[in-house]
């Protein structure tokens, strides 16, 4: 009796050798270690082992028992390794420099640079507001303090409708109306902080530089004792905001109806660094937007009082903002339609802003 | 405008100044400089020679072998002008020299050695003739440099006339010295007038017919002229500045508009008796004195003569009246003409001139009298036998309103938000020739004529004065003190660009932006006619005039533009149209969005369920509602009579989806097929979005329910909808459709019908109840269940 249970381990050892599979295991598993197994039937022999012989005898069997468990799971184990191991290797590598084929939309580069421009805004308390595209001589022209016989309202520069009114030249047409909507804000003791994008049209021949139809962007402060001073500091936080620097402007005397004084700002060349270059035609300066503080008659025709409250306004190019910003030379690609340019203006550099480029 | 320096220093001592910081500091106080040019650096050793001894070069008919003084010595010269004469006076160009065409050297010239060039006035830079050599009238002794007796070293500056639009006082170079001086705190000195008097009592009878277009008008006879040439120092700047040498008079005129920024003009006084100033009654054609024939229509200012025109006021004169090189005796023109009159009949003739720039600026009336000044004097400083031959006839008909300004020193502050002194605000106005006056705290100002023609008239426009002088470099610069206050937000604006977003990002999109009018041409090739609308009335291409009422056609256009870039793309644009005229007269301008999808891949059909499912997207995702869709009871004549549908949501309608016409169709594309979706924006953002209703889900089994339906013509899925919707059963949790065909031309479709309750399991009997309530109300409109 005290023989089997080693018998039984060599019996196993030696059926053992041959298992491959893990299927074969479990075979053995129930030929030993199941309830009508080896070792189950050496336990029932046990009951006609003398009693002093009984405990000893007990103990080599479940030894023998545990030598077999030990021995199934390391095998199975090993084989389950195996198989693994056999299913890693038949598997593909996939080759992640395979071209993937994925459709992308795009938005169109005003877009993309005006949601910038809107995002830098409203983080500075401006209202974004809409404006008609057709307006009439009055909110074009009149309420800006531009004069009758002004050049800017000849036919040769402004497209006039058979509806008696306009094409808007310039997004200041929307100044009266906007005024006239916040102007409560004032008497409540609130600025008016406001910015009008918008698609402006004038009567030119187009060329690789001039369009009839193209996008600015107003903004205007209005409060009480806004001054020039903080004209320049708003216009110097707000332009390193959309170049993502710290730019150095410089403010020129510029003359526009609606401002008084009125400036041209120009920012220093961020390519030559204001050395001179030939995009800044070697002046080491870029013109970039017209401002000033709002001409107390365009207040008045708002019906703000110009001595109570003082303003300034700006306007910003969208459209040359979108050509430096993407490098492109010829303006007729904003209202071409052509998808094989176009369609590269995904919306990668709306989530991540322009870094300047030596910076 | 060009300005020379030389010119500006005759009027403020610029000695021991940095010209270049002084030009920069005048950009920014003043005018844009747009360039800067040296004139004069690249000259060397350019003296005066005097021709000795000419003799022909044996084997050339062109070249001369001359013999020149040069002072020192004298030199070879080969040279091939044929103006050379003995005892002429050149500009020689002694070897080693330098002239703006590079290095003289001593060189061989066909055999014989030549030590040096005697240079034309192109040469030199300094004129543009290059017919012979440039005749030296001077008395200075040979070998003297030529730097020495003419003012060709010069710095000369470009100011961008744009930025001079609103100062008309800048357009002449006395002008410029003021702001020089003012930006220097030197003094401008005064300018150097004639002596006018004249024993006689004639004078040049001036009869003004259209008063309301005439400012001023003096008129000054000279005679006794016989100096034909003006000087040559005057011809250099005059090059400088722009302008070309012609004869005295005619360079006089020239030089005192470029000086004081008057424009004068000498006519022969042969050909004058008595000046008229009034436009014609009819049209009438007149030669100008550039020879060109200009038809001149009634409102036109000219200037007669008796009855015959002999210039267009403020633009040009006549061919008749020029001065010519015999001319003895001139009628000097000093006027001031109204400059909207100017700018018009200049815009009418497509002829700008220098004058008639100067003039739209509205020039100051009080210039007349320094013109007719400073024309004697110079006159005179060149020919001093020249007589003042009449009295001055000055008709001053119309006057420009005094201005004078009040404010206070709070007011300054307010308005600059730095501190400017007293002291330093009364100095910059004095120096800039306005008349200050302060008292306990007030400034009474009173604007020079010079500047109150427009340019200033209210108080702000003083403060610009103050400040531009003061330097906007120099301001301390500091933010607002105005209180914070919530954004309000546009919400039509956020669902525009929600809309690109889905479109971009779900739908793989692409925005375009294409212009507000109907293109004539275009439209034509796709067979959609432009439709009368709001017409724009001075657009280049007539064809295009009216303005779009829809976004689509121009759409289209661009699809089929774009017919290469893929086989399947979708573009879009947000933006504005005419829906023609409101009932107050003006235009309806709307927002629109439109798009067109194009597919090369899917057939039409599958294309128009892309669109629809765009629509439930943008739909769904903004508004929180399912759009719904009614067939179109009337269409366009491009769109598809049966595949045309309106759009709606919440009870309203606002947009269409449409496929193209078979016809239109055919003649977009033969391969591919397109569809077009357009919203009105405006009503799209007046649908008030649904609030999210949350409900619980049910734990409990629920049963589903196939029904496979027979479609008769005619019938639509939301025939069938109102089937079941109808019976308003709170256990139909949902219905899809799982399967649609067509067989031998019967149409069929399979919906799966999902019961669950919230509180119990379902008994199959419930249900049944409820889909034969369904049947009897599908075979009520005559859907019968498939066999």
């Amino acid at each position: 009796m005290f023989e089997r249970p080693e018998e039984l381990k060599k019996l196993f050892e030696e059926k053992s050798s041959k298992a491959g599979a893990s299927a074969d295991i479990e075979q053995l598993r129930i030929e030993f270690l199941g309830k009508k197994g080896l070792i189950s039937g050496l336990m029932q022999e046990l009951r006609n082992i003398p009693n002093e012989n009984k405990k000893e005898a007990g103990q080599k069997i479940n030894e023998a028992k545990q030598y077999i468990e030990n021995a199934i799971s390391k095998k199975l184990a090993e084989i389950k390794e195996k198989e693994i191991n056999a299913l890693i290797n038949a598997s593909e590598s996939y080759d992640e420099s395979m071209p993937v084929s994925v459709d992308y939309g795009s938005y169109h580069p005003i877009t993309l640079v005006q949601r910038e421009v809107e995002k830098i805004f409203l983080s500075m308390g401006f209202n974004v507001e809409d404006y008609s595209e057709i307006t009439d001589d009055y909110n074009c022209f009149e309420a800006l303090n531009i004069p009758k016989h002004h050049p800017a309202r000849d036919m040769q520069d402004t497209y006039y409708l058979s509806s008696n009114q306009l094409l808007k030249t310039h997004t200041s047409a929307a100044q009266n109306t906007i005024l006239r909507k916040y102007k409560s804000n004032l008497e409540s003791g609130n600025p008016i902080r406001a910015i009008f994008p918008g698609r402006c049209f004038r009567n030119e021949k187009i060329d690789a530089c001039h369009e009839n139809t193209f996008f600015q962007m107003e903004g205007i402060m209005v409060d009480k004792d806004i001054s020039i001073s903080n004209l320049i500091y708003f216009m110097k936080t707000m332009l390193s905001e959309v170049f993502q620097r710290d730019i150095t402007v410089r403010l020129r005397p510029g003359f526009f109806p609606f401002v008084e004084p009125g400036f041209e700002l120009d920012i220093q060349c961020s390519i030559c660094g204001g050395k001179g270059c030939a995009s800044c035609k070697d002046s080491g300066w870029l013109e970039l937007c017209p401002c000033g503080m709002i001409h107390p008659n365009v207040l008045t025709a708002a019906g703000i009082d110009p001595e109570e409250y003082t303003g300034f306004a700006f306007g910003l190019g969208l459209t040359r903002l979108a050509m430096m910003k993407y490098e492109v030379k010829d303006i007729r690609l904003f209202n071409s339609g052509n998808l094989k340019e176009l369609s590269q203006f995904t919306d990668i550099s709306f989530t991540h802003p322009t870094e300047s480029k030596e910076a | 405008m060009f300005v020379s320096i030389n010119w500006i220093k005759e009027y403020v001592n610029l000695d021991g100044l940095d010209i270049k910081k002084l030009i920069n500091t005048f950009t920014l106080a003043t005018a844009e400089v747009e360039e800067v040019y040296v004139k004069g650096a690249d000259i060397e050793n350019v003296v005066v020679g005097e021709i000795k001894e000419i003799s022909e070069h044996p084997d050339s008919k062109k070249l001369h072998l001359l013999k020149v003084d040069a002072g020192s010595k004298i030199v070879n010269i080969v040279c091939g002008a044929p103006n050379v004469r003995e005892g002429m006076k050149v500009a020689l160009a002694l070897a080693p020299a330098k002239v703006p065409g590079g290095e003289i050297t001593v060189t061989k010239v066909a055999g014989f050695e030549s030590e040096g060039m005697c240079c034309s006035g192109k040469e030199l830079g300094i004129s543009d003739d290059h017919s012979g050599i440039l005749e030296l009238k001077t008395d200075a002794p040979n070998g003297t440099d030529i730097k020495d007796i003419y003012p060709i070293d010069d710095i000369i500056f470009e100011v961008d006339n744009k930025s001079l639009t609103n100062r008309p006082d800048l357009w002449g170079h006395y002008g410029i010295a003021r702001e020089f001086a003012a930006l220097t705190g030197r003094e401008l000195k005064p300018l150097k007038l004639g002596d006018l008097s004249y024993d006689g009592d004639y004078q040049v009878p001036v009869n003004i017919g259209r008063e309301d277009l005439v400012y001023r008008y003096t008129a000054l006879k000279m005679d006794n002229i016989t100096v034909n040439e003006s000087p040559l120092s005057m011809q250099i700047r005059l090059y400088y500045c722009g302008m070309r040498g012609i004869n005295l008079l005619a360079d006089v005129t020239n030089y005192i508009m470029l000086e004081i920024g008057q424009p004068t003009h000498a006519f022969n006084a042969a050909m004058i008796d008595s000046i008229g100033v009034n436009t014609p009654r009819e049209p009438v054609k007149f030669t100008t004195l550039d020879g060109v024939e200009r038809d001149i229509d009634e409102n036109t200012l000219m200037i007669y003569n008796n009855d015959t025109p002999v210039a267009i006021a403020g633009i040009m004169g006549g061919l008749d009246s020029e001065i010519v090189e015999d001319t003895g005796a001139v009628v000097l023109e000093s006027a001031c003409f109204d400059g909207v009159s100017v700018r018009k009949s200049s815009s009418r003739l497509g002829h700008r001139t220098d004058s008639s720039a100067r003039y739209e600026k509205m020039l100051d009336p009080e210039l007349t009298m320094d013109a007719v000044g400073r024309f004697v004097e110079i006159v005179r400083s060149v020919d001093p036998g020249a007589r003042v031959a009449s009295k001055v006839n000055d008709k001053y008909v119309k006057h420009y309103d005094k201005i004078s300004l009040t404010f206070d020193k709070a007011y300054v502050d307010k308005y600059t938000g730095i501190e400017i002194s007293d002291e330093r605000i009364i100095h910059t106005l004095t120096s800039l020739g306005f008349g200050v006056e302060y008292d306990g705290g007030v400034f009474t100002v009173s604007v020079p004529s010079w500047r109150a023609t427009k340019d200033v008239t209210i108080k702000a426009d003083i403060i610009e004065e103050i400040t531009r002088i003061y330097g906007y470099d120099n301001f301390r610069i500091t933010t607002t003190k105005s209180p914070l206050k919530p954004v309000h937000h546009d919400y039509g604006r956020l669902e525009d660009e929600e809309i690109k977003d889905i479109l971009v990002k779900k739908y793989a999109m692409h925005e375009v932006h294409s212009y507000v009018w109907q293109d004539g041409r275009k439209f034509k090739k796709l067979g959609i006619e432009v439709e009368d609308n709001v017409k724009v009335l001075n657009i280049e291409n007539s064809e295009n005039g009216n303005l779009r009422n829809s976004m689509l056609p121009t759409l289209l256009v661009m699809a089929s533009e774009n017919k290469d870039f893929a086989d399947d793309f979708g573009l879009f644009e947000i933006g504005r149209v005419v829906d023609g005229i409101k009932a107050d007269g003006t235009a309806n301008e709307r927002k629109h969005f439109g798009a067109v999808l194009y597919s090369k891949t899917l057939n039409e059909k599958a294309l128009y369920f892309k669109a629809l499912e765009m629509i439930d997207c943008i739909v769904s995702e903004i508004k929180q509602m399912k759009p719904e869709y009614k067939k179109a009871a009337s269409c366009k004549r491009w769109q598809h009579p049966k595949n045309t549908a309106v759009i709606s949501a919440g009870g309203c309608e606002f947009g269409t989806v449409c496929a193209l016409h078979p016809v239109n169709r055919v003649k977009f594309d033969k391969t591919g097929c397109a569809v077009c979706i357009e919203f009105d924006m405006n009503k799209f953002n007046a649908i008030e979005a649904q609030a999210i209703e949350y409900k619980e889900s049910s734990d409990m089994q629920s049963i589903y329910y196939d029904l496979s339906l027979i479609l008769g013509d005619n019938i639509r899925f939301s025939d069938l909808a109102e089937c079941w919707n109808k019976e308003n059963i709170a256990e139909l949790e949902s219905v899809k459709v799982i399967d649609t065909f067509e067989r031998l031309g019967i149409k069929s479709i399979t919906v799966r019908f999902n019961f669950v309750a919230m509180d119990r399991t379902l008994e199959m009997d419930e249900v049944q109840k409820h889909i034969d309530s369904i049947l009897d109300n599908l075979s009520g409109i005559g859907v019968a269940l498939r066999a």
